[in-house]
């Protein structure tokens, strides 16, 4: 298994290891559910060093990942970054990301750990039948670089401490907590530079850094100091799932997969069918027009009841119910104390309010589909 | 370190037994409590079904997963303790007093004596 350059800081701290992605990470550190309310109450460190980065740059960079990702990229300035998705032929998904445009011709892809191999081989496929590919460059830099995340409402309350003075690259600000959602700029560390977006995975306020590998233990004790007195703790894996599950974001692998389209999991507004030729256009023009088969759906239990867990079966409620579908992702909500889900459907039954039964080891326990997502953040 | 009463008997899938004459009383251990982390949800027995030693019986939820109790002994189920239905960190907070799971007439009281004590059970969860 893989570690990540902090993985002796977590061990200092008593972190329970678990593998994910082929990773060996923090699962949690002292409790989940604490870890996911002083995230929404106060502050959370993740070590995200397990996702993968890619470089891509050149003259032809930015036509280059227009055809290959969903989303417009020609909304893109220096120092901006956008959720978008990279979808086959059929408009399965192969990955989602984070892509920032740090400069003119340079790019910077934020991948998932799981899908580094498939997303590397991806792209390096979609530049070798690409007319420029020699204005193209493709670096897989997830080895050298690592990252942390940085979420919760007071994270702006301290991150001039952590990344002190102007930026020098990107957008250019006089501090840190300028950076507006989506923005990414450069900043001093020790000799080196960091890239910070804010950007983040919890719903919450909050900013990722990305900084190469010897670099990023030195920051992360740093950031813990810095934070400490506005409540901030280091936060799993664990609580990193159950705060995106709380606001619905996709995590590979459960909500979607090279099978599933952006359409089908709701993602439609990250696909730009007016931006011209994509790969997985046809197909995903076809869906947004005439509709799917199957659409992504939250649901809440609404007894007391064990909560639903990616497999579980769902049925219609009612005698003689029908099989609708499976779990994909499940868990008890932190924030909210009820069992919580998502499943695709059959789009009649996607339908906020629609009755459901989960099969929970034998037995039915009811639910109901809901609005996504589950929790928003206050103001 | 986790606290092992030294008045109770213990199974080795770290559950704990409390007899008083023919029934017992089952819980959980502090080790078991600590190492599934926040219970969020406890499933117990109804009264009145039987079990043998060793019968999956109860199940019980952290937020990242789902376990298995096994009955330390066989009998039949007399009474399920509601309060952690009904506040499952009662589990966590206080697992050899109000988080107890379920009382069980034992069929086979001979059993008991097959359980871990206090100082085999210490060194179970000090992985010697």
């Amino acid at each position: 298994m893989k570690q990540t350059p902090l993985y002796p800081a977590h061990q200092r701290l008593g972190a329970r290891l678990i593998e994910f992605g082929g990773w060996e990470m923090p699962v949690q550190y002292t409790s989940i559910t604490d870890e996911h309310l002083a995230v929404r109450q106060a502050a959370g460190l993740f070590d995200i060093s397990h996702m993968g980065e890619v470089l891509v740059t050149g003259p032809a960079a930015q036509p280059f990942l227009n055809h290959t990702l969903t989303n417009d990229l020609g909304k893109l300035a220096a120092g901006q970054g956008q959720y978008t998705l990279m979808c086959n032929d059929r408009g399965g998904v192969v990955d989602d990301l984070y892509v920032y445009r740090l400069a003119d011709q340079e790019y910077l892809l934020i991948i998932n750990a799981s899908r580094i191999e498939a997303d590397v081989t991806w792209l390096e496929r979609q530049r070798r039948a690409f007319g420029r590919r020699s204005e193209v460059e493709l670096e897989n830099a997830s080895e050298r670089l690592g990252a942390l995340a940085i979420q919760g409402p007071r994270v702006a309350d301290f991150i001039n401490a952590c990344f002190a003075g102007a930026s020098t690259a990107g957008t250019l600000v006089s501090r840190a907590s300028d950076l507006k959602k989506n923005e990414v700029a450069s900043f001093h560390w020790a000799k080196d530079t960091v890239w910070l977006s804010r950007t983040g995975y919890t719903g919450e306020d909050g900013f990722e850094a990305v900084a190469p590998a010897p670099l990023l233990e030195a920051i992360w004790t740093h950031v813990l100091d810095a934070g400490k007195a506005f409540g901030l703790k280091p936060a799993g894996l664990g609580a990193r799932d159950t705060l995106r599950t709380e606001v619905c974001y996709p995590l590979y692998g459960h909500e979607l997969d090279e099978h599933t389209t952006p359409i089908e999991a709701g993602l439609g507004f990250f696909v730009a069918l007016d931006k011209g030729e994509f790969v997985g256009r046809p197909v995903l023009a076809e869906q947004k027009a005439k509709g799917t088969n199957k659409k992504l759906a939250a649901f809440k239990m609404t007894d007391r009841s064990a909560p639903p867990r990616p497999g579980y079966v769902i049925w219609s409620a009612g005698q003689g119910g029908a099989r609708l579908g499976a779990v994909v992702s499940g868990t008890m909500s932190p924030s909210l104390g009820v069992g919580i889900g998502m499943a695709f459907l059959p789009p009649d039954s996607a339908k906020a309010g629609t009755l459901l039964e989960i099969e929970i080891r034998g037995k039915r326990a009811p639910a109901v589909v809901v609005p996504k997502p589950f929790y928003r953040k206050a103001g | 370190m986790a606290n092992v009463p030294q008045d109770l008997k213990y199974a080795k899938s770290h559950e704990w037994v409390r007899v008083n004459g023919d029934v017992a009383t089952i819980g959980i251990t502090d080790h078991a409590q600590h190492e599934l982390t926040d219970v969020v949800f406890v499933e117990l027995p109804e009264v009145g079904r039987q079990l043998s030693a060793g019968d999956a019986c109860a199940v019980v939820e952290s937020v990242k997963t789902a376990s298995d109790i096994y009955s330390p002994v066989s009998g039949e189920i007399i009474e399920a303790n509601q309060a952690v239905v009904d506040d499952p960190a009662l589990v966590n907070r206080e697992p050899y007093e109000a988080g107890w799971f379920y009382r069980i007439k034992l069929s086979n009281p001979a059993e008991v004596g097959a359980l871990l004590g206090p100082e085999q059970y210490k060194l179970q969860i000090s992985g010697a």
